[in-house]
């Protein structure tokens, strides 16, 4: 089959590869119809997470049809699923209390060690995201095999076509758990620092949930207009001094909870970020973490902070006085996908939720790498990327 | 005793470590608690007082203590999840384990068990004649509330004497404390979820994994 597979920092392609087999009873295979480039897929891009190995198929958001399943699995051929980008198991204690992306049981053994020195405590798994979490092969392929698929794939109804629900696999409830995590309430100021795929669900998030007023904060005068769509005040952090608007903007107070939907690569000259842009580029693990110190410097005393941004390693120049002194609540993690996709697929239903209106781009799987490239390099107009396997090449809706 | 010729055996040193024998390990298991300023198991002390190498694991695993227990007791099941065992079998009381070593060979290790206590012990130690002395235990207590049951492994062993002692002792040092954790990850996945994780793509692939693994 085809897939897009990372061979180094800013070199994936487009190869031919085996076909996935169904290996264990609970596995199914799908085949892909719809997948997306996450900003978690730059991180990979960019070779800023450890252990990815070269050959490795990339794609964490993606859906498709049951075609093949295992003797567990309580999927059916033809079915038409989502599948959440978190491998959880459904059995341990961890999914039991539904903190599914700490399941213990869908990373394999022998992967495990890596995380478990880093962190100590070793990662569940993650399709198609370095061999720290699992090295399962990802989606942005002609097929994927689905371990614990009688778990996580939702099945959808025929009438909602692929765009409405694909993003059901990630950044739908990671914008969400990322909104519901600042525990907002009714008279809440909430800033959010990125508009990309989940600072936009995450804004959208926060006003369905109450927010008297959501402040977005990027660069991109695009990203900051779809922001804006959505019902957010904006502000350009090119342009203006941004703690100092917010402080304004909540009328003095700070605000009442922010959102770092940015993570470890965050743009921009503050001097440490510099540094850590420096240390990123001669392989020292530093995570730059400008977009989350501003964060927690511009909440009010006792707010929220919640992070679904991604980061991997060590920061320098944390500014831990401001979390203590301010008694700060801070909240983060990769998203528990399948404790939303039921709640959230009913809210694209009714129309609660709008997911098709940041999509920019859609590509045949075979200009997966063009895809990459852009969306790294012209963030501005290329907010989301689908790939669709099928689909003609030279063809780009 | 099957061909020991090379003296390498990197992968495996897992089973070894769990095949079972001595007073010294009873006498550890007895003052693990006892012995130490605090209540943490010994074996999780910094410099342990003694050469021989002990090594202790614990899992909780969300399944009835009677359900694991029974498992467990069926020696025969331990390959499924022991990744460099390749069998038990039943030879009157004792079992005998035969373990992968590298280049294709096996060792084996005859074991009797000293201890079954319904639904909390099982404890075995070689015999005369094994490659390996060593001591197992596997205890299971009730988690709190509905967490299941935790499931600890503490094993012992003294390496045996000459070029091939050596050469197991040299790699037993630094093996089974991972061996045993992996194992008992294992044990865990496939109670809870009837299956072990791997994200190999194809059946092919896991098999290559699996020989990586075990050295050969
Ligand atoms: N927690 C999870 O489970 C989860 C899931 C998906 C994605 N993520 C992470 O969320 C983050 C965002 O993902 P995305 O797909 O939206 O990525 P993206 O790269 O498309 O968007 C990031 C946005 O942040 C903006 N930005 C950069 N520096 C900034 C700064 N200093 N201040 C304000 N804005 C800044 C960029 O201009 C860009 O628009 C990434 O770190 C990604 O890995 C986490
Ligand atoms: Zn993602
Ligand atoms: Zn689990």
């Amino acid at each position: 089959m085809r897939a897009l597979t990372w061979h180094g920092t800013h070199d994936v392609r487009v190869d031919t590869v085996d076909d996935p087999e169904i290996i264990n009873p609970r596995d199914a295979i799908l085949k892909i119809t719809s997948t997306a480039i996450c900003g978690s897929d730059l991180h990979l891009y960019d070779g800023v997470i450890p252990g990815v190995v070269p050959g490795d198929v990339l794609g964490h958001e993606f859906m498709g049809e049951v075609v093949e399943t295992g003797a567990e699995s309580t999927l059916k051929k033809g079915q038409r699923v989502v599948v959440p980008f978190t491998i959880s198991c459904g059995g341990c204690f961890h999914c039991q209390i539904k903190q599914y992306s700490a399941c213990e049981n869908s990373n394999p053994v022998e992967k495990q060690d890596m995380s478990a020195t880093l962190y100590g405590h070793p990662m569940s798994a993650l399709f198609g995201y370095s061999h720290l979490t699992g090295g399962y092969s990802g989606g942005q392929a002609e097929y994927v095999r689905v371990p614990f698929s009688d778990v996580g794939p939702i099945v959808i109804p025929d009438h909602l076509e692929d765009e409405k629900v694909l993003f059901l696999s990630d950044i739908l409830p990671t914008g969400w758990m990322g909104a519901e995590n600042a525990e907002i309430q009714p008279d809440d100021t909430v800033a959010v620092w990125g508009c990309g795929p989940v600072g936009l669900f995450a804004i959208q998030s926060a006003i369905v949930m109450g927010a008297s007023k959501v402040i977005a904060i990027d660069h991109y005068p695009h990203r900051l207009e779809l922001a804006k769509k959505l019902g957010a005040e904006v502000i350009d952090f090119r342009k203006t001094d941004v703690r100092d608007a917010l402080m304004e903007m909540s009328g003095g107070i700070g605000c009442d909870a922010v959102i770092d939907a940015v993570g470890m690569e965050s743009h921009g000259f503050a001097i440490d970020n510099m540094i850590d842009i420096a240390k990123q580029k001669i392989g020292i693990g530093a995570d730059r973490a400008s977009a989350l110190k501003q964060a927690i410097l511009a909440v009010r005393p006792g707010g929220r902070v919640s992070i679904p941004g991604v980061y991997g390693g060590m920061t320098d120049k944390f500014p831990l006085g401001a979390l203590m002194e301010k008694g700060l609540q801070v909240r983060s993690g990769q998203t528990h996908v399948q404790r939303y996709t039921k709640d959230l697929l009913e809210k694209i239903e009714d129309g609660t939720l709008d997911t098709t209106f940041l999509i920019s781009h859609r590509l045949p799987l075979e200009d997966a790498a063009r895809g990459y490239k852009c969306f790294r390099e012209k963030q501005d107009s290329w907010t989301k990327v689908i790939l669709k396997p099928g689909m003609e090449q030279g063809q780009t809706a | 005793m099957a061909d020991r010729k090379t003296p390498g055996l990197a992968g495996a040193v897992a089973g070894i470590a769990l095949a079972a024998g001595g007073a010294a390990f009873a006498s550890f298991l007895a003052q693990r608690h006892k012995d130490g300023d605090d209540n943490a198991p010994l074996y999780t002390r910094k410099r342990p007082g003694t050469d021989n190498p002990i090594v202790g694991r614990t899992v909780t695993i969300r399944k009835p203590r009677a359900e694991l227990y029974e498992y467990w007791k069926d020696f025969g099941n331990l390959a499924r999840f022991m990744e460099n065992l390749q069998t038990i079998r039943k030879d009157g009381d004792a079992h005998i384990w035969t373990i992968k070593a590298p280049a294709g060979q096996t060792v084996e290790v005859r074991t009797e068990v000293v201890q079954d206590v319904a639904n909390e012990t099982i404890a075995w130690r070689s015999l005369e004649g094994s490659d390996i002395e060593t001591n197992g235990e596997v205890t299971f207590t009730d988690a709190p509330g509905d967490r299941g049951t935790r499931v600890s492994l503490v094993m012992f062993y003294n390496p045996p004497a000459g070029e091939l002692g050596r050469a197991i002792a040299k790699l037993f040092q630094r093996e089974p404390e991972v061996q045993a954790r992996h194992d008992l990850k294992r044990f865990k996945m496939l109670m809870e979820t009837g299956e072990i994780a791997t994200s190999a793509h194809t059946e092919d692939a896991t098999r290559r994994a699996k020989q990586q693994e075990t050295g050969r």
